[in-house]
């Protein structure tokens, strides 16, 4: 195994780790903005981080190694996922080639961890949090399978840097109806795994609509922030995937410091015109009633099955 | 006589041997000695499997009296790998079995029956003709019976179960006795040496197909033969339902494959297409495992949804291999055995995990557990990594499995081809909706059950299970491990097994990886494990300095809302978590819900107490089997006039019998 390709994966994570509270910055700068306030800034997320980090956690009575691993295991499968997914370079590692449904599957470990961790402080609002967080991912994962395999249809593998790639020197490709319908569906997928507006609304305090805010009410902390960060990164890994299967220029093809400096600028760059749009996007949006999210995940899925059978049709 | 005869031949002694323990010794000394025999008779069998496995081939002829020919039991690969499968869980339940088995369950029937069972699923797949499949395939049906029912003094509802999974089986029997039958006369013989490799072509082929396939895929538990398994999992004891979850269903697969691949190979495109329809029925079974609240049911459920996905994958192995898609028709074959192995890997570590909740809480209602981490570390640690297996999340062997069928899928795209490509991203589909609900039915297993605080007296007081049951348990749970971390000699080993000779199918790679060869697909475990400690080591050093430093404040209260609500009643259980998919498939489930609300005397505003009780019926069962049993009550009724127990009667029925015979031999 060549070492190259291991390097510009670390470099990857910790771009990615340095970006994430930036992203959830500009997000909320953007939204406060629009919505006619001065906002915190796009720092306060990194120094919110600061203050969690020196904070002791407490833990509710009765809760078990669970609510201690499960910070670590979130975390870790957002690191892995920022390895992974292909953000500065489209280098495939030898042994751990980024094959999407590796990528799903660490995504999916980082879901299960939460969903436990809301579990075990035992409290009502946990378990509630847990249970829609989880019919969520269900009925998430069947999109996230057929837009994977309509994404690898043309590239003939299901490895991402391969179908980055093969977008990047295909240009064409990416403004075919299937590789459109695909990237929607998975933009639907991503707002749900992410619990943003209109699925999930990062910035409420009411227990009842909570879903991701309601399985981490009883972590505190430093726990709470390795949680945050972690959350963070999930978002700004997938995003910038969606960013890359959009605009696939600038992403790295060879491991020299030029090219990894430049794909890292791309990031950088393609990661706030998203943050941005998300939030301009959230601004004007509700959150959806809880029950009508299976309508928007079934409409993303058929869009999904659209793009693979567009990418027959018009092969 | 080479290793495999002298292996076959100690399976036998050692299978007289338990009955004899079993019935000729009591109380606890039965329990020891003859559950030893039983692990030592199906580590024979895992041995014998696995010289078989190598490449030791033997051809046992047996003489009958009948004008039939001899018997024969001749083991080839492939059934190798059933035989140290079925070897493997075998040891594992029977180890279980001496510390489990309490009352009834430790009555010498159920342990000649346990016996015979193993000895019986051992010779299903080492037998090398049809008259000896049947044979064995009738003792492992009878003895599993008798299983079923050996709780029966305790509880009706066994007997039901009983009743139930006897009439399925032999029906599963008479089935393939009826294929068998078909397909010797076509092929014209009787042994599977002289009938491999059957022309499709030739007459007769097609009904033996679909009697073969059917009688299989009811003793597999595929929707919609699967009815048996939600009755008879959860009544038999906790070690027969591992045994028949985790052994016994992938007998049924075996028939599919000896038939579909090795007797009747490249028949027509519809024999594959009928496969994955069978297949397709997993996404019901998954739904309701989804809606279960009692442990064992959960976990039936969701034995019927794998082998649905295995006989699919099956299917869409037939399906390329006629279309000319060679790579991923090998992928598909390495990922069904793959699919077959992991099941029974993580299958028999949760029903031995649910055994053991049983044993240690008395409890299968998931809605009255909880916390039971606390009290039994090692179940909880065992069960959550079978959890892991049965989610398909890494790095567990049901991981690899569902990865190497979605490789085949994404690899088997022939848009010109209609066949496969309608069957191809349909199939996917199904896969995907599968994956999605197993991941909440076992977050909502592990995560009731264990987690969170006890719901119940019974859950408070739970105890650790004892010593070798423990070991069971663990055995389980490193056999999960061990094939999500080293897949690559495995599916190896079964890709030779399947006939892909020459790394064709699958090969192992760096740090125990598998290549899918066929389709250009690597994946490591191991060394995905290794990256994801490398990024995560700063982190982790950063959490364990910290937490040396200053250690968490533990026992505060939890948040309720700005008040103290500390009741267990308050937290959400199995029936709310799976709440929102339960309304979501409404049409599909069809709930019954109760509710009934006491109000307190002065107001009919005030609510004294609500009593909430919802059942999910099986919808197959209840639209499908319920007419049937319906209608063959009536005709049976209407037979009981004919049967009135008048002699008179009686010869005026043989004497019309006898003129209806002379009219028709005179004419």
């Amino acid at each position: 195994m060549s070492v190259a390709p291991l390097v510009v994966a670390l470099v990857q994570v910790t771009v990615a780790v340095v970006l994430a509270p930036l992203v959830i910055g500009v997000t909320r700068q953007t939204r406060a903005r629009l919505e006619g306030r001065v906002g915190a800034g796009v720092l306060q997320p990194a120094r919110d981080l600061r203050k969690l980090l020196a904070k002791t956690p407490l833990r509710a009575a009765g809760t078990s190694p669970v609510t201690v691993a499960a910070p670590v295991v979130l975390l870790t499968s957002s690191l892995l996922l920022a390895a992974l997914v292909p953000l500065v370079a489209a280098l495939p590692l030898a042994l751990v080639p980024g094959d999407l449904f590796v990528v799903v599957s660490v995504l999916l470990v980082g879901t299960v961890a939460i969903a436990l961790l809301g579990l075990d402080g035992g409290s009502a609002f946990g378990g509630m949090g847990s249970s829609r967080h989880m019919t969520i991912a269900a009925l998430v994962e069947p999109t996230v399978l057929v837009a994977v395999y309509a994404l690898s249809i043309p590239a003939g593998s299901s490895a991402l840097p391969l179908i980055v790639a093969a977008r990047r020197d295909h240009p064409a490709s990416i403004a075919t109806p299937a590789g459109v319908l695909a990237v929607v569906a998975l933009g639907i997928v991503v707002l749900a795994e992410t619990g943003r507006l209109p699925i999930d609304n990062p910035s409420t305090h009411l227990e009842l609509t909570m879903i991701h805010e309601a399985m981490v009410l009883e972590t505190s902390g430093r726990d709470l922030a390795w949680v945050d960060l972690a959350s963070w990164l999930r978002l700004s890994v997938l995003l910038g995937l969606v960013g890359n299967l959009l605009l696939p220029w600038g992403v790295a093809g060879a491991a020299a410091v030029g090219p990894v400096l430049l794909g890292a600028l791309a990031l950088a760059g393609k990661l706030a015109l998203l943050a941005a749009l998300l939030a301009t996007a959230e601004v004007g949006m509700a959150k959806l009633r809880l029950f009508r999210v299976p309508e928007l995940l079934a409409g993303s899925f058929v869009l999904a099955f659209l793009a693979v059978t567009a990418s027959y049709l018009l092969a | 006589m080479n290793g495999v005869a002298w292996g076959l031949l100690g399976q036998a002694v050692l299978a007289a041997c338990a009955v004899t323990l079993a019935v000729a010794t009591r109380g606890r000394a039965r329990a020891v000695l003859a559950g030893a025999s039983c692990a030592l008779l199906s580590a024979a069998g895992a041995t014998t499997g696995a010289l078989a496995l190598g490449g030791g081939t033997v051809v046992v002829r047996i003489p009958t009296a009948l004008p039939t020919p001899p018997l024969v039991i001749a083991p080839d690969r492939l059934g190798g790998v059933l035989m140290l499968l079925v070897g493997t869980v075998g040891v594992i339940a029977s180890l279980y079995a001496i510390g489990y088995v309490r009352g009834a369950a430790a009555s010498r029937t159920q342990w000649a029956a346990l016996a015979l069972f193993l000895l019986g699923m051992e010779l299903v797949p080492a037998a090398g003709d049809v008259v000896s499949f049947l044979l064995a395939w009738e003792l492992m049906a009878a003895a599993s019976t008798v299983l079923v029912v050996a709780e029966h003094a305790h509880r009706r509802t066994a007997r039901e179960a009983a009743v139930w999974y006897a009439v399925m089986t032999h029906l599963s029997f008479v089935l393939i006795l009826a294929g068998f039958a078909a397909l010797s006369a076509a092929g014209g013989a009787t042994s599977f040496a002289a009938l491999t490799g059957t022309d499709p072509a030739r007459a007769g082929t097609g009904v033996a197909f679909v009697l073969l396939v059917v009688g299989f895929a009811a003793k597999a538990g595929v929707a919609p033969l699967h009815v048996w398994l939600p009755r008879a999992h959860p009544e038999a004891p906790s070690h027969a339902s591992a045994l028949m979850s985790a052994a016994m269903v992938s007998l049924g697969a075996y028939g599919i494959l000896l038939v579909g691949i090795r007797l009747l190979p490249g028949g027509p495109t519809w024999w594959a297409v009928l496969l994955v329809a069978l297949g397709a029925g997993s996404a019901v079974c998954i739904l309701h495992a989804s809606v279960a609240t009692d442990l064992k049911r959960l976990l039936a459920y969701s034995t019927s949804e794998n082998l649905g996905l295995v006989v699919a994958a099956i299917g869409l192995t037939m399906l390329l291999r006629t279309h000319h898609v060679p790579g991923a028709a090998s992928a598909a074959l390495v990922a069904a055995l793959l699919l077959l192995v992991s099941h029974a890997a993580f299958k028999v570590t949760l029903f031995l995990g649910a055994g053991a909740v049983l044993r240690g809480t008395g409890e299968r209602d998931l809605d009255r557990m909880g916390g039971l981490v606390h009290t039994m570390p090692w179940t909880a640690a065992t069960f959550g990594i079978g959890s892991l297996g049965a989610a398909a999340l890494p790095v567990t062997g049901g991981f690899v499995a569902e990865w190497a069928l979605l490789q085949a899928l994404i690899h088997g795209v022939r848009p010109a081809d209609r066949a496969v490509a309608v069957v191809v991203p349909l199939t996917l589909g199904l896969i995907a909706l599968t994956a999605g609900l197993a991941l909440v039915t076992f977050v909502k297993a592990f995560g009731i059950a264990f987690l969170a605080r006890a719901r119940s007296a019974g859950t408070l007081g739970a105890r650790e299970v004892p010593v070798t049951m423990r070991v069971a348990l663990v055995l389980g749970a490193a056999a999960v491990l061990a094939l999500g971390v080293l897949p690559g000699p495995v599916a190896a080993a079964l890709a030779a097994a399947a006939g892909l000779s020459g790394g064709d199918g699958a090969r192992a790679t760096g740090l125990g990886g598998v290549a899918l060869t066929g389709v250009g697909a690597v994946l490591s475990p191991a060394a995905l494990t290794g990256l994801a400690a490398v990024v995560a080591l700063p982190a982790l050093v950063a959490m364990l300095v910290a937490a040396r430093r200053r250690p968490a404040t533990t026992g505060v209260l939890g948040w309720g809302c700005g008040g103290v609500r500390t009741d267990p009643r308050m937290q959400y259980n199995a029936t709310s978590y799976a709440e929102p998919v339960t309304r979501i498939f409404d049409d599909a489930l069809q709930p019954s819900r109760d509710v009934v609300v006491t109000h307190v005397a002065e107001s009919a505003y005030l609510a004294e107490r609500v009593r909430f009780a919802q059942h999910v019926d099986d919808v197959v069962e209840a639209r499908l089997y319920r007419p049937l049993v319906a209608a063959a009550d009536a005709v049976a009724d209407r037979a009981r006039r004919v049967q009135n127990g008048s002699i008179n009667r009686y010869l005026a029925f043989s004497f019309t019998a006898l003129v209806a015979v002379l009219l028709v031999v005179v004419a």
